[in-house]
């Protein structure tokens, strides 16, 4: 029974990450209607940069928001000056630019910090809750769940959310009341950027810090946008916590997968899920009218 | 009477197909102005080269300021309301976040709140349906709520494209008489594009008239309903 109730909390402790990358890419995908495949690169590298201040002596939550700030600015930068000339550009010029950014971003991390697997600082004390889940995934989850919080808040109740969301339902009519769509593209890429080093910062103390240590996590994270619903940021976030639990409870009671073969668990679900319920569970279908 | 809008040499095109060739029209303060014309004359596309929303060439003039190097969203901003085919409204929203949506661009919160409440008051139904998903209004009420969005910017001018559209007799009616108490109690001038002649007729008092991207006839209302040709085309009598 203790195995059991671990697993989930794990599960739920991980799925808060996970929920973090999916709604980074759910809201990417918002506004260009592509998948973000570099989105774990850029919260790789926003890792590197909050772990080369903390290494130079700044504190560790000064950092840490210094490093939200920076990844905001870099996404911002991101789509002004790459995505924005692509925008009308077909399918496949946004997946090279995708694969372009992947690349640059895990060999400039490799150039700038090495390849070398590094520690990075949890700010939670060592030690476990009742000797079931670590301290510092009790921590995650809940910085995780304030961040989902303040953004749900900040789309619900403020003048800029709003507008998004009016940007990326229906562009047209949003500029016709007065929304530069163009920024309010922008700004969605800040956001995911900061949202995803968030993600990246909280997770890195557990998986260690590598340029490739986003790889598996954001698979899983694409798993959470597509079980949730690629349309539905709150799908998405549900979708988070749900691959969290099902991968630690598949890992652990199904030992022909164990840990060696759990990351096949977020491939199976993301080709179960587009063939039976291309949706997810709480997307909904896009009619496109001819 | 001094001129709202000035449009000169206004050319228009999707692509490589060109849709406006060259129009002159000006629109008067306080006044309502319709296009009139057949399916594909470029009505629509009028409306929206003055919003920016194609490409365009030419001169387009707000009050003397010029229009043309302006994106849609600078463009709502200088004053100019547009409420498009098919209403746009944001459905998954309710309908007041539509018409708050409607202010974003004033900043001004007490006059924000007064707007809304007058913008109930000449469309009581949308105080009722407030907390709605735009997407679940009939027809006519998500019509209302268009008009009652582009009210909320305060406009210098409302651009109207085919607010007849797909709407019952009755509620058209209701919906024009209520865009005249706009016009006369606002001040708002109105360009009005109308598939529906002689309704539009009955609302505006200069009206245009455009074939296959031309204007070929204008006029006063009166004497636009007096020509044979147009009588004869677009009126049926």
């Amino acid at each position: 029974m203790d195995l059991f109730l671990q697993q989930i909390l794990t599960g739920i402790a991980n799925g808060a990450i996970y929920a973090c990358l999916a709604l980074a890419v759910v809201m990417i995908y918002q506004a260009i209607d592509h998948f973000n495949f570099a989105q774990g690169e850029m919260a790789m590298f926003s890792t590197y940069i909050c772990w080369a201040m903390i290494a130079g002596g700044v504190p560790y939550w000064l950092a840490f928001f210094a490093t939200i700030v920076v990844s905001f600015v870099g996404g911002l930068a991101i789509e002004r000056i790459i995505f924005k000339p692509l925008h009308n550009a077909p399918v496949l010029s946004h997946v090279v630019v995708f694969i372009g950014l992947i690349a640059i971003f895990n060999s400039s991390a490799g150039a700038i910090w090495d390849h070398n697997i590094k520690t990075f600082p949890s700010p939670f004390p060592s030690g476990s809750f009742g000797g079931l889940i670590g301290l510092h995934e009790v921590g995650m989850f809940f910085v995780t769940l304030i961040l989902l919080l303040g953004i749900f808040c900040f789309f619900r109740f403020t003048r800029v959310g709003m507008a998004m969301q009016a940007a990326a339902a229906n562009p047209d009519s949003a500029e016709l009341v007065g929304i530069r769509v163009g920024w309010m593209l922008a700004l969605g890429w800040g956001l995911a950027a900061a949202i995803g080093a968030v993600a990246g910062m909280m997770i890195a103390p557990i998986v260690f810090l590598d340029p490739n240590m986003m790889l598996g996590i954001l698979l899983y994270g694409f798993a959470a946008a597509i079980v949730g619903g690629i349309t539905s940021p709150g799908g998405a976030v549900a979708g988070g916590f749900l691959v969290g639990i099902i991968e630690n409870l598949v890992g652990t009671y199904i030992p022909a997968i164990g840990s060696e073969l759990k990351l096949t668990v977020a491939l199976v679900l993301i080709v179960t899920v587009l063939l039976f319920k291309p949706n997810g569970l709480f997307g909904k279908t896009i009619v496109t009218r001819v | 009477m001094s001129h709202l809008l000035e449009v000169k040499g206004l050319e228009a095109s999707y692509g490589p197909t060109k849709v406006l060739h060259g129009l002159d029209f000006s629109l008067d303060k306080g006044g309502v102005t319709t296009i009139l014309g057949a399916n594909g004359a470029g009505k629509t596309t009028t409306l929206r080269a003055i919003s920016g929303m194609v490409t365009r060439k030419g001169s387009i003039a707000l009050d003397g300021a010029e229009l043309t190097n302006l994106q849609t969203s600078d463009i709502t901003r200088k004053g100019i309301a547009h409420v498009p085919e098919g209403r746009g409204t944001f459905v998954r929203m309710s309908a007041e976040d539509n018409l708050r949506l409607g202010s974003y661009s004033r900043s001004d919160k007490a006059g924000i709140a007064e707007d809304m409440e007058r913008v109930y008051n000449y469309f009581p139904i949308l105080k009722q349906r407030r907390n709605q998903q735009a997407g679940t209004l009939s027809g006519g009420e998500a019509q209302m709520l268009a008009v009652g969005r582009a009210l909320m910017l305060q406009p210098k001018l409302l651009l109207l494209d085919e607010p007849s559209f797909g709407l019952a007799p009755l509620i058209v009616q209701e919906l024009f008489e209520i865009l005249k108490k706009i016009n006369v109690q606002e001040g708002v001038s109105m360009l009005l594009v109308e598939q529906n002649a002689s309704l539009a007729l009955d609302l505006a008092d200069h009206a245009y008239l455009l074939e296959t991207g031309n204007i070929v006839i204008s006029g006063t209302s009166e004497s636009i309903l007096e020509n044979e040709t147009v009588r004869r085309s677009y009126l049926g009598y």
